[in-house]
Protein backbone atom coordinates (compact mmCIF):
# COMPACT_ATOMS: atom_id res chain seq x y z
CA UNK A 1 0.00 0.00 0.00
CA UNK A 2 2.64 2.52 -0.71
CA UNK A 3 0.17 4.78 -2.60
CA UNK A 4 -0.57 6.02 0.82
CA UNK A 5 2.81 7.58 1.34
CA UNK A 6 3.39 9.24 -2.01
CA UNK A 7 2.29 13.01 -2.41
CA UNK A 8 -0.95 13.65 -3.93
CA UNK A 9 -1.02 17.34 -3.90
CA UNK A 10 -0.31 17.80 -7.97
CA UNK A 11 -3.82 15.18 -8.46
CA UNK A 12 -5.40 16.75 -5.97
CA UNK A 13 -5.11 20.77 -7.54
CA UNK A 14 -5.84 19.09 -10.91
CA UNK A 15 -8.93 17.30 -9.64
CA UNK A 16 -9.90 20.75 -8.15
CA UNK A 17 -9.59 22.54 -11.41
CA UNK A 18 -11.77 19.95 -12.77
CA UNK A 19 -14.20 20.11 -10.72
CA UNK A 20 -14.54 23.66 -10.81
CA UNK A 21 -14.60 24.06 -14.79
CA UNK A 22 -17.61 21.67 -14.44
CA UNK A 23 -19.40 23.31 -12.03
CA UNK A 24 -18.93 26.73 -14.05
CA UNK A 25 -19.71 24.79 -17.23
CA UNK A 26 -22.88 24.15 -15.58
CA UNK A 27 -23.45 27.18 -14.39
CA UNK A 28 -23.06 28.82 -17.54
CA UNK A 29 -25.33 26.63 -19.49
CA UNK A 30 -27.91 27.14 -16.24
CA UNK A 31 -27.79 30.57 -16.63
CA UNK A 32 -27.62 30.72 -20.61
CA UNK A 33 -30.13 28.10 -21.07
CA UNK A 34 -29.42 27.19 -24.88
CA UNK A 35 -32.96 26.79 -27.04
CA UNK A 36 -31.66 24.04 -29.01
CA UNK A 37 -30.34 22.21 -25.55
CA UNK A 38 -33.71 23.42 -23.56
CA UNK A 39 -36.56 23.13 -25.17
CA UNK A 40 -36.18 20.23 -27.01
CA UNK A 41 -36.47 16.99 -25.83
CA UNK A 42 -34.68 13.36 -25.83
CA UNK A 43 -35.42 10.58 -24.11
CA UNK A 44 -38.14 11.86 -21.75
CA UNK A 45 -35.86 15.28 -20.90
CA UNK A 46 -34.28 18.00 -22.57
CA UNK A 47 -30.89 17.70 -23.78
CA UNK A 48 -29.56 20.20 -21.34
CA UNK A 49 -31.24 18.45 -18.40
CA UNK A 50 -29.02 14.89 -19.11
CA UNK A 51 -25.94 17.47 -19.52
CA UNK A 52 -26.29 18.61 -15.93
CA UNK A 53 -27.31 14.79 -14.97
CA UNK A 54 -24.11 13.55 -16.92
CA UNK A 55 -21.60 16.42 -15.60
CA UNK A 56 -22.93 15.79 -11.77
CA UNK A 57 -22.19 11.99 -12.13
CA UNK A 58 -18.63 13.08 -13.73
CA UNK A 59 -17.79 15.56 -10.70
CA UNK A 60 -18.91 12.40 -8.42
CA UNK A 61 -17.07 10.20 -9.97
CA UNK A 62 -13.95 12.61 -9.17
CA UNK A 63 -15.16 13.17 -5.40
CA UNK A 64 -14.98 9.98 -4.73
CA UNK A 65 -12.47 8.52 -6.72
CA UNK A 66 -9.45 11.19 -5.66
CA UNK A 67 -11.14 13.09 -2.81
CA UNK A 68 -12.11 10.30 -0.84
CA UNK A 69 -9.27 7.59 -2.40
CA UNK A 70 -11.14 5.12 -3.65
CA UNK A 71 -8.65 4.88 -6.80
CA UNK A 72 -6.76 3.49 -3.79
CA UNK A 73 -8.77 0.97 -2.28
CA UNK A 74 -8.81 -2.82 -3.60
CA UNK A 75 -11.47 -3.10 -6.38
CA UNK A 76 -13.40 -5.28 -3.70
CA UNK A 77 -13.90 -2.45 -1.18
CA UNK A 78 -14.80 -0.15 -3.97
CA UNK A 79 -17.19 -3.03 -5.43
CA UNK A 80 -18.94 -3.70 -2.32
CA UNK A 81 -19.54 0.56 -2.08
CA UNK A 82 -20.61 1.63 -5.33
CA UNK A 83 -22.25 -1.86 -6.73
CA UNK A 84 -25.64 -0.74 -3.92
CA UNK A 85 -25.51 2.86 -4.40
CA UNK A 86 -25.44 2.16 -8.52
CA UNK A 87 -28.25 -0.24 -8.13
CA UNK A 88 -30.64 1.04 -5.27
CA UNK A 89 -30.58 4.72 -6.79
CA UNK A 90 -31.27 3.17 -10.22
CA UNK A 91 -34.34 1.51 -9.01
CA UNK A 92 -35.49 3.83 -6.89
CA UNK A 93 -35.57 6.46 -9.34
CA UNK A 94 -37.30 4.35 -11.46
CA UNK A 95 -39.53 3.21 -9.70
CA UNK A 96 -40.62 6.84 -7.69
CA UNK A 97 -40.18 8.57 -11.16
CA UNK A 98 -42.54 6.39 -13.40
CA UNK A 99 -45.42 6.44 -10.40
CA UNK A 100 -45.08 10.20 -10.01
CA UNK A 101 -45.77 10.16 -13.63
CA UNK A 102 -48.45 7.89 -13.78
CA UNK A 103 -50.49 9.88 -11.18
CA UNK A 104 -49.92 12.93 -13.16
CA UNK A 105 -51.61 11.11 -16.07
CA UNK A 106 -54.50 9.77 -13.20
CA UNK A 107 -55.21 13.39 -12.22
CA UNK A 108 -54.81 15.31 -15.87
CA UNK A 109 -57.18 12.52 -17.56
CA UNK A 110 -59.40 12.09 -14.11
CA UNK A 111 -62.85 13.84 -13.96
CA UNK A 112 -61.29 15.24 -11.09
CA UNK A 113 -60.56 18.54 -10.09
CA UNK A 114 -57.15 18.69 -8.30
CA UNK A 115 -56.22 22.54 -8.46
CA UNK A 116 -58.17 25.20 -8.62
CA UNK B 1 -8.92 -12.87 -5.75
CA UNK B 2 -7.08 -9.99 -4.25
CA UNK B 3 -9.43 -9.97 -1.45
CA UNK B 4 -8.60 -13.20 0.13
CA UNK B 5 -5.21 -11.90 0.68
CA UNK B 6 -4.40 -10.53 4.23
CA UNK B 7 -1.06 -8.17 4.45
CA UNK B 8 0.04 -6.53 7.79
CA UNK B 9 1.90 -4.19 6.60
CA UNK B 10 -0.45 -1.46 6.97
CA UNK B 11 -1.69 -2.27 10.45
CA UNK B 12 -1.06 0.55 12.20
CA UNK B 13 -4.20 0.86 14.47
CA UNK B 14 -5.54 -2.12 16.34
CA UNK B 15 -7.09 -4.41 14.63
CA UNK B 16 -5.26 -3.89 11.21
CA UNK B 17 -6.61 -4.10 7.45
CA UNK B 18 -9.03 -6.70 7.23
CA UNK B 19 -9.62 -8.54 3.92
CA UNK B 20 -11.67 -5.75 2.20
CA UNK B 21 -7.84 -3.73 2.52
CA UNK B 22 -9.24 -1.23 4.64
CA UNK B 23 -8.84 -0.88 8.48
CA UNK B 24 -11.97 -1.09 10.36
CA UNK B 25 -12.69 2.15 10.92
CA UNK B 26 -12.28 3.58 7.41
CA UNK B 27 -14.68 0.59 6.03
CA UNK B 28 -17.49 1.29 8.55
CA UNK B 29 -17.38 5.17 7.80
CA UNK B 30 -17.85 3.98 4.07
CA UNK B 31 -20.59 1.52 4.98
CA UNK B 32 -22.35 4.44 6.95
CA UNK B 33 -21.71 6.86 4.02
CA UNK B 34 -23.25 3.99 1.90
CA UNK B 35 -26.32 3.77 4.27
CA UNK B 36 -26.35 8.19 4.72
CA UNK B 37 -26.03 8.24 0.66
CA UNK B 38 -29.37 6.12 0.51
CA UNK B 39 -31.30 7.86 2.81
CA UNK B 40 -30.32 11.19 0.56
CA UNK B 41 -31.36 9.54 -2.32
CA UNK B 42 -34.23 8.96 -1.20
CA UNK B 43 -34.99 12.48 -0.30
CA UNK B 44 -34.08 13.40 -3.87
CA UNK B 45 -35.98 10.58 -5.29
CA UNK B 46 -39.24 11.96 -3.63
CA UNK B 47 -38.35 15.18 -4.53
CA UNK B 48 -38.44 13.71 -8.34
CA UNK B 49 -41.51 11.64 -7.49
CA UNK B 50 -43.42 14.96 -6.37
CA UNK B 51 -42.22 16.94 -9.15
CA UNK B 52 -43.51 14.43 -11.98
CA UNK B 53 -46.73 13.84 -9.93
CA UNK B 54 -47.17 17.62 -10.41
CA UNK B 55 -44.98 18.49 -13.47
CA UNK B 56 -47.06 21.16 -14.83
CA UNK B 57 -47.04 23.56 -11.64
CA UNK B 58 -43.82 22.81 -10.16
CA UNK B 59 -41.97 26.13 -9.83
CA UNK B 60 -39.17 27.32 -12.01
CA UNK B 61 -35.92 27.38 -9.64
CA UNK B 62 -34.19 29.54 -11.46
CA UNK B 63 -37.09 32.43 -10.95
CA UNK B 64 -37.32 31.22 -7.37
CA UNK B 65 -33.45 31.98 -6.07
CA UNK B 66 -32.31 35.00 -7.79
CA UNK B 67 -30.51 37.10 -4.52
CA UNK B 68 -26.87 37.90 -4.49
CA UNK B 69 -25.48 39.57 -1.36
CA UNK B 70 -25.19 43.12 -1.72
CA UNK B 71 -26.92 43.07 -5.07
CA UNK B 72 -30.13 44.22 -4.34
CA UNK B 73 -33.23 44.21 -6.88
CA UNK B 74 -30.30 42.51 -9.01
CA UNK B 75 -31.72 39.50 -10.58
CA UNK B 76 -29.23 36.88 -10.34
CA UNK B 77 -29.98 33.60 -10.93
CA UNK B 78 -28.06 30.94 -9.56
CA UNK B 79 -24.90 33.23 -8.86
CA UNK B 80 -25.01 32.70 -4.58
CA UNK B 81 -25.59 28.29 -5.44
CA UNK B 82 -22.42 28.57 -7.70
CA UNK B 83 -20.47 30.20 -5.04
CA UNK B 84 -21.75 28.10 -2.01
CA UNK B 85 -20.56 24.94 -4.44
CA UNK B 86 -17.58 26.56 -4.73
CA UNK B 87 -16.87 26.97 -1.09
CA UNK B 88 -17.36 23.77 -0.53
CA UNK B 89 -15.47 22.24 -2.88
CA UNK B 90 -12.85 24.45 -1.90
CA UNK B 91 -13.15 23.30 1.78
CA UNK B 92 -12.69 19.79 0.60
CA UNK B 93 -9.62 20.57 -1.10
CA UNK B 94 -8.33 21.85 2.08
CA UNK B 95 -9.79 18.69 3.49
CA UNK B 96 -8.11 16.15 1.10
CA UNK B 97 -4.74 18.32 1.47
CA UNK B 98 -4.94 17.63 5.38
CA UNK B 99 -5.18 14.14 4.74
CA UNK B 100 -1.86 14.11 2.69
CA UNK B 101 0.27 15.90 5.31
CA UNK B 102 -1.21 13.35 7.75
CA UNK B 103 0.51 10.97 5.38
CA UNK B 104 3.44 12.49 5.83
CA UNK B 105 2.86 13.12 9.69
CA UNK B 106 3.44 16.96 9.08
CA UNK B 107 1.37 17.69 12.11
CA UNK B 108 1.49 21.56 11.59
CA UNK B 109 0.00 21.30 7.54
CA UNK B 110 -2.46 19.14 8.74
CA UNK B 111 -3.31 21.40 11.62
CA UNK B 112 -3.78 24.19 9.18
CA UNK B 113 -5.40 22.39 6.56
CA UNK B 114 -7.91 21.20 8.82
CA UNK B 115 -8.51 24.64 10.67
CA UNK B 116 -9.23 26.15 6.72
CA UNK B 117 -11.72 23.23 6.38
CA UNK B 118 -13.39 24.67 9.35
CA UNK B 119 -13.78 28.14 8.46
CA UNK B 120 -14.81 26.93 4.64
CA UNK B 121 -17.88 24.69 6.72
CA UNK B 122 -18.57 27.94 9.04
CA UNK B 123 -18.80 30.11 5.59
CA UNK B 124 -21.49 27.30 3.87
CA UNK B 125 -23.71 27.41 6.90
CA UNK B 126 -23.61 31.02 6.88
CA UNK B 127 -24.24 31.18 2.93
CA UNK B 128 -27.27 28.71 3.40
CA UNK B 129 -28.90 30.72 6.81
CA UNK B 130 -28.87 33.74 4.58
CA UNK B 131 -30.32 31.80 1.54
CA UNK B 132 -32.99 30.64 3.52
CA UNK B 133 -33.90 33.93 5.28
CA UNK B 134 -34.48 35.10 1.93
CA UNK B 135 -36.29 31.92 0.99
CA UNK B 136 -38.35 32.40 4.16
CA UNK B 137 -39.06 36.35 3.84
CA UNK B 138 -40.11 35.90 0.42
CA UNK B 139 -39.81 38.93 -2.52
CA UNK B 140 -43.08 39.79 -4.31
CA UNK B 141 -46.03 38.31 -1.96
CA UNK B 142 -48.52 36.71 -3.67
CA UNK B 143 -52.57 35.12 -2.98
CA UNK B 144 -53.51 31.73 -2.95
CA UNK B 145 -56.92 29.87 -3.83
CA UNK B 146 -59.05 27.92 -1.45
CA UNK B 147 -57.99 24.82 -4.17
CA UNK B 148 -54.12 26.07 -3.04
CA UNK B 149 -53.10 27.23 -6.23
CA UNK B 150 -50.58 30.27 -5.79
CA UNK B 151 -51.66 33.75 -8.29
CA UNK B 152 -48.98 35.64 -8.54
CA UNK B 153 -48.89 39.44 -10.38
CA UNK B 154 -46.82 40.38 -13.30
CA UNK B 155 -46.63 43.95 -15.32
CA UNK B 156 -47.67 44.39 -19.45
CA UNK B 157 -44.10 43.16 -19.92
CA UNK B 158 -44.30 39.67 -17.36
CA UNK B 159 -41.91 41.39 -14.82
CA UNK B 160 -42.99 40.29 -11.38
CA UNK B 161 -44.78 43.01 -9.60
CA UNK B 162 -44.77 42.83 -5.67
CA UNK B 163 -48.19 43.27 -3.47
CA UNK B 164 -46.62 46.34 -2.05
CA UNK B 165 -46.51 48.36 -5.14
CA UNK B 166 -50.03 47.96 -6.06
CA UNK B 167 -52.48 46.84 -2.95
CA UNK B 168 -54.96 49.79 -1.60
CA UNK B 169 -54.90 50.46 2.00
CA UNK B 170 -58.30 50.27 3.16
CA UNK B 171 -59.74 51.35 6.17
CA UNK B 172 -59.64 47.85 7.73
CA UNK B 173 -58.15 46.45 11.09
CA UNK B 174 -57.17 42.90 11.80
CA UNK B 175 -56.16 41.84 14.60
CA UNK B 176 -53.70 38.94 15.20
CA UNK B 177 -55.05 36.10 16.59
CA UNK B 178 -52.78 35.06 19.74
CA UNK B 179 -52.90 31.65 21.23
CA UNK B 180 -54.55 32.82 24.36
CA UNK B 181 -57.84 34.00 22.63
CA UNK B 182 -57.78 31.01 20.38
CA UNK B 183 -59.54 28.08 20.89
CA UNK B 184 -57.85 24.87 21.53
CA UNK B 185 -53.99 25.49 19.48
CA UNK B 186 -55.35 28.31 17.26
CA UNK B 187 -53.10 31.16 16.40
CA UNK B 188 -50.79 32.42 14.22
CA UNK B 189 -47.03 33.82 14.50
CA UNK B 190 -48.19 37.12 12.17
CA UNK B 191 -50.39 38.62 9.84
CA UNK B 192 -49.78 39.40 6.32
CA UNK B 193 -48.86 42.79 5.43
CA UNK B 194 -52.32 43.45 3.15
CA UNK B 195 -55.80 41.43 3.21
CA UNK B 196 -56.92 39.86 0.14
CA UNK B 197 -59.96 42.69 -0.41
CA UNK B 198 -56.91 45.63 -0.23
CA UNK B 199 -55.12 43.59 -3.07
CA UNK B 200 -58.22 42.40 -4.74
CA UNK B 201 -58.98 46.51 -4.59
CA UNK B 202 -55.76 47.73 -5.65
CA UNK B 203 -55.59 44.83 -8.32
CA UNK B 204 -59.27 46.02 -10.18
CA UNK B 205 -57.63 49.65 -10.02
CA UNK B 206 -54.29 48.81 -11.89
CA UNK B 207 -54.91 47.89 -15.47
CA UNK B 208 -51.96 47.11 -16.17
CA UNK B 209 -51.38 44.39 -14.05
CA UNK B 210 -52.04 40.27 -14.54
CA UNK B 211 -52.02 37.35 -12.70
CA UNK B 212 -49.50 34.77 -13.73
CA UNK B 213 -50.89 31.26 -12.67
CA UNK B 214 -48.90 28.13 -11.50
CA UNK B 215 -48.94 26.36 -15.31
CA UNK B 216 -46.11 25.98 -17.54
CA UNK B 217 -46.31 26.27 -21.08
CA UNK B 218 -42.84 25.79 -23.17
CA UNK B 219 -41.04 26.23 -19.75
CA UNK B 220 -42.36 29.58 -19.02
CA UNK B 221 -45.35 30.34 -16.43
CA UNK B 222 -48.47 30.89 -18.09
CA UNK B 223 -49.83 34.59 -17.53
CA UNK B 224 -53.98 35.06 -17.79
CA UNK B 225 -55.81 38.08 -19.70
CA UNK B 226 -57.15 41.13 -18.09
CA UNK B 227 -60.82 39.46 -18.10
CA UNK B 228 -59.35 36.07 -16.74
CA UNK B 229 -57.43 37.61 -14.18
CA UNK B 230 -60.66 39.63 -12.59
CA UNK B 231 -62.28 36.31 -12.56
CA UNK B 232 -59.37 34.33 -11.01
CA UNK B 233 -58.93 36.89 -8.26
CA UNK B 234 -62.27 36.48 -7.07
CA UNK B 235 -61.22 33.01 -5.87
CA UNK B 236 -58.38 34.42 -3.41
CA UNK B 237 -58.30 33.62 0.17
CA UNK B 238 -55.35 33.99 1.84
CA UNK B 239 -52.05 36.62 1.09
CA UNK B 240 -48.64 34.67 0.62
CA UNK B 241 -46.13 36.11 1.69
CA UNK B 242 -42.64 34.12 1.60
CA UNK B 243 -42.22 30.34 2.38
CA UNK B 244 -42.94 28.09 5.50
CA UNK B 245 -44.11 23.84 5.41
CA UNK B 246 -47.96 25.35 4.78
CA UNK B 247 -47.72 28.09 2.26
CA UNK B 248 -45.28 29.11 -0.63
CA UNK B 249 -45.55 32.06 -2.66
CA UNK B 250 -43.12 30.74 -5.04
CA UNK B 251 -45.69 28.00 -6.22
CA UNK B 252 -46.47 24.65 -5.39
CA UNK B 253 -45.84 23.95 -1.09
CA UNK B 254 -44.18 21.07 -1.61
CA UNK B 255 -41.79 22.83 -3.22
CA UNK B 256 -41.02 24.74 0.12
CA UNK B 257 -41.69 21.44 2.25
CA UNK B 258 -38.71 19.65 0.39
CA UNK B 259 -36.58 22.68 -0.09
CA UNK B 260 -36.68 23.39 3.97
CA UNK B 261 -36.24 19.19 4.32
CA UNK B 262 -33.58 18.28 2.07
CA UNK B 263 -31.27 21.69 1.87
CA UNK B 264 -31.87 21.44 6.36
CA UNK B 265 -30.88 17.70 6.26
CA UNK B 266 -27.82 18.58 4.17
CA UNK B 267 -26.90 21.57 6.51
CA UNK B 268 -27.22 19.81 9.54
CA UNK B 269 -24.93 17.14 7.78
CA UNK B 270 -22.35 20.27 7.30
CA UNK B 271 -23.06 21.54 11.09
CA UNK B 272 -22.47 17.91 12.65
CA UNK B 273 -19.08 17.76 9.78
CA UNK B 274 -17.63 21.19 11.45
CA UNK B 275 -17.85 19.87 14.61
CA UNK B 276 -16.60 16.58 13.95
CA UNK B 277 -13.69 18.41 12.08
CA UNK B 278 -13.13 20.64 15.42
CA UNK B 279 -12.89 18.17 17.57
CA UNK B 280 -10.04 16.36 15.25
CA UNK B 281 -8.55 19.62 14.66
CA UNK B 282 -7.99 19.45 19.08
CA UNK B 283 -7.03 16.29 18.93
CA UNK B 284 -3.97 17.14 16.00
CA UNK B 285 -3.01 19.91 18.37
CA UNK B 286 -2.93 17.59 21.21
CA UNK B 287 -0.84 15.79 19.54
CA UNK B 288 -3.10 12.85 19.95
CA UNK B 289 -2.01 11.24 16.10
CA UNK B 290 1.26 12.39 16.56
CA UNK B 291 2.15 10.01 19.56
CA UNK B 292 -0.15 7.59 17.92
CA UNK B 293 1.78 7.36 14.90
CA UNK B 294 -1.12 7.77 12.06
CA UNK B 295 -3.29 10.35 11.05
CA UNK B 296 -5.74 7.64 9.77
CA UNK B 297 -8.69 10.10 12.15
CA UNK B 298 -8.15 12.38 9.68
CA UNK B 299 -8.60 10.67 6.94
CA UNK B 300 -11.98 8.89 8.54
CA UNK B 301 -13.55 12.71 8.57
CA UNK B 302 -12.19 14.02 5.43
CA UNK B 303 -14.72 10.98 4.18
CA UNK B 304 -17.45 12.27 6.21
CA UNK B 305 -17.01 15.48 4.72
CA UNK B 306 -16.23 14.62 1.16
CA UNK B 307 -19.52 13.11 1.44
CA UNK B 308 -21.09 16.41 3.07
CA UNK B 309 -19.51 18.22 -0.75
CA UNK B 310 -20.73 15.19 -2.68
CA UNK B 311 -24.38 15.32 -1.69
CA UNK B 312 -24.37 19.10 -2.27
CA UNK B 313 -23.56 18.47 -5.75
CA UNK B 314 -26.19 16.46 -6.23
CA UNK B 315 -29.17 18.78 -4.34
CA UNK B 316 -27.38 21.70 -6.30
CA UNK B 317 -28.10 19.77 -9.78
CA UNK B 318 -31.69 18.85 -8.87
CA UNK B 319 -32.78 21.47 -7.27
CA UNK B 320 -31.40 24.23 -9.03
CA UNK B 321 -30.53 23.15 -12.20
CA UNK B 322 -32.25 20.42 -13.81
Amino acid sequence: MAHAHESNTKRIWTVFGILSVITTVEVVLGILKPEALHMTSFLGASPLNWIFIILTLVKAYYIMWAFMHLEGEKASFRLSIVGPLVFLILYLCFILLVEGNYIYHVYKTGHLEWIF
Amino acid sequence: MGATVTTNEHALLDGGPGPLGATYGKMMMWFFILSDALTFSGFLAAYGFSRFKFIETWPIADEVFTHFPFLHGVDAPMYYVALMTFILIFSSVTMVLAVDAGHHLKKTKVAIYMLLTIVGGFIFLGSQAWEWKNFIKGEYGALETTGGSVLQFVDKEGKRVALADFAKVLPEERERLTRDKGVWFMGESSIPSFSVAEVTEGFKANPDIYIRSEFTKDKKKIVLSREESLKRIEDAKYVVEGANLAHNEYGHKLFADFFFFITGFHGFHVFSGVMINIIIFFNVLLGTYERRGSYEMVEKVGLYWHFVDLVWVFVFTFFYLV
